[in-house]
């Protein structure tokens, strides 16, 4: 196992951000922490790059505890925080450097780990890390993230406030990571992203919901989910919720996704409930289960 | 024929230097429409916000927001919309009962008028238990309900919300998403920004904006038929990158 979490817990005050967590990162796995702001995540993630000491519990990365062996620690995981910590009056050049005698090493040593991601951001690398776009501070920071190596590489919320664009780029340079086999423990809260993981836990309210493949999660949500639309958006909503037979209402994209409490649903009956409310153009059809249908279901 | 534009922007345009932030851009936006205004980061949409919420003075062109004019009138502006992002909404050292007080005063509403208000928002979002509480202990979802409903307090013509769901759950962005559908329905027009393309969906017309310029504008279903593609996810995946 390259992460090991044991019954983790960790309190601020009189709040337990994370809830004796526990799971597993296998070598070379690209794994998902997937949940809303307030989860716990970083909390996860600053324990794990021994930045925080937990309550109790245990945890193990790269063969090394999080409390013993905190120094070998530093040196074999890359970690990329949430908010941008590189030096903000350093160039795109310096800090990169910085980092790299940081760690005992050198831009040239591991040039061939970063070239694919630092190409993009060399035509700046004289700009002051301070007056760089989003998009490029989060391939600076990558970039840093990745100078000395690192056998586990924990990345928090790197695509939060990134635009769609720019978030499947991303997503695609942290598959060429892990091709070159470095584990990868990355928080989102964008459900869709969640897909791209090779394993996920569903995290909310420092508790995990779910661990599994993307896939395994869709598959045993137990629920039929519908698709439904008609003229009136807000009105349809108001009239789902009003039906006694409902179980839940969500809406997603152009259309509400809906499920019945009754085992022998009948579509019909509900489109002709939908017309006496005078709702115009309705239709209803059996849709694909999402992760964010799962996690709202195990969210509930 | 009654104007029935709430927001009407004419070759607005922002430069800083040599640098054009915001290019000519045009459209219209009608009253009760929720309108998405979607981008890439830096192609321009909180450059073109601050000038419709009268807080950035543009280089040129035109554009009236509820009936008063970007450059002369920015003051009258401000009292008649109302304004929420992610970054900023309330203040997280005051209670709730003090936010809605503190906002309702700031819009000038009376004191009568603030006590209604508050009784109202209250009950509605069913905040009795947590209404002396300071807002930064409340969770996240709950503090962003809070912020529109306080952005709504003066009764705008017009809300603007800046990536207001960001990092929120998905149950309770959906239940922010019921708000913002029940304004619309009550005649106020809602502009919003958002980076999740479910939410682009939800919106009556959209408009794309790329490096300053809005390169698409029109309601969802027209721009999945323009692109030929099934989702707003992929019209955003084709436009923002050529």
């Amino acid at each position: 196992m390259s992460i090991s979490v044991k019954n983790i817990t960790k309190t601020f005050k009189n709040l337990t951000a994370v809830n004796n967590i526990s799971f597993e990162v296998k070598e070379g796995e690209l794994f998902g922490l997937i949940g809303p702001d307030g989860a716990g995540k970083t909390t996860i993630f600053r324990i794990l790059t021994t930045l925080l000491f937990a309550d109790k519990g245990e945890a193990v990365v790269s063969d090394y505890d999080v409390v013993k062996d905190y120094k070998d620690i530093r040196n074999h995981v890359g970690y990329m925080p949430g908010k941008f910590s590189l030096y903000q009056d350093l160039t795109v050049e310096e800090n990169l450097a910085f980092f790299a005698t940081i760690f005992g090493t050198t831009i040239e040593k591991n040039y061939d780990l970063i070239k694919d991601i630092y190409i993009q951001i060399e035509p700046f690398k004289t700009r002051r890390a301070g007056k760089l776009s989003g998009g490029m501070k989060q391939k600076l920071a990558l970039c840093c993230a990745l100078i000395h190596k690192p056998k586990v590489l924990f990345l928090d919320e790197p695509t939060t406030g990134v635009d769609p664009v720019s978030r499947k780029e991303f997503w695609e340079m942290l598959k060429r990571l892990q091709q070159k086999g470095i584990t990868i423990l990355v928080s989102t809260p964008y459900m869709d992203e969640a897909a791209l993981c090779d394993r996920i836990a569903l995290i909310q309210d420092g508790k995990i919901l779910k661990i599994d493949t993307p896939q395994e999660i869709v598959n045993s949500s137990p629920k039929k989910i519908y698709d439904i639309k008609a003229d009136n958006m807000y009105k349809l909503i108001q009239s789902l919720n009003e039906y006694e037979h409902n179980y839940s209402v969500y809406p997603f994209g152009e259309f509400v996704h809906y499920t019945d409490k009754r085992e022998d649903f009948n579509p019909q009956e509900l489109i002709q409930y939908l017309k006496n409310k005078n709702l115009k153009n309705s239709s209803i059809k059996q849709t694909q289960i999402t992760i964010e249908d799962a996690f709202m279901e195990l969210a509930k | 024929m009654k104007n029935n534009n709430v927001i009407k922007a004419e070759k607005l345009t922002k430069k800083f230097g040599d640098f054009t932030a915001v290019n000519a851009i045009i459209f219209e936006v009608k009253k009760g429409e929720i309108f998405g205004f979607l981008g890439a980061n830096g192609a321009g949409k909180t450059t073109a916000m601050k000038m419709l919420i009268g807080i950035s003075i543009p280089t040129s062109g035109k554009a009236k927001v509820a009936g008063y004019d970007v450059f002369t009138d920015p003051e009258n502006i401000k009292k008649n919309i109302g304004y929420m992002s992610q970054k900023f909404s309330l203040y997280d050292d005051l209670t709730v009962k003090e936010n809605i007080t503190f906002f309702g005063g700031i819009y000038g509403l009376s004191r009568k008028e603030i006590k209604a208000k508050r009784c109202q928002l209250v009950e509605e979002l069913g905040l009795e238990e947590i209404v002396n509480e300071l807002v930064g202990s409340l969770p996240l979802g709950w503090k962003q309900k809070l912020a529109f409903s306080v952005a709504l307090l003066h009764e705008p013509k017009i809300i603007f919300l800046d990536e207001p769901t960001g990092g929120v759950d998905p149950i309770t962005r959906r239940q922010f998403w019921e708000m913002i559908y029940k304004t619309a329905n009550n005649g106020t027009t809602v502009f919003v920004t958002t980076h999740y393309m479910d939410e682009a969906e939800y919106c009556d017309r959209v408009s794309i904006m790329v490096d300053g310029r809005i390169e698409a504008l029109d309601t969802p279903k027209k721009l999945k038929e323009q692109f030929n593609v099934n989702s707003m996810n992929d019209v955003f995946l084709k436009l923002a990158r050529g």
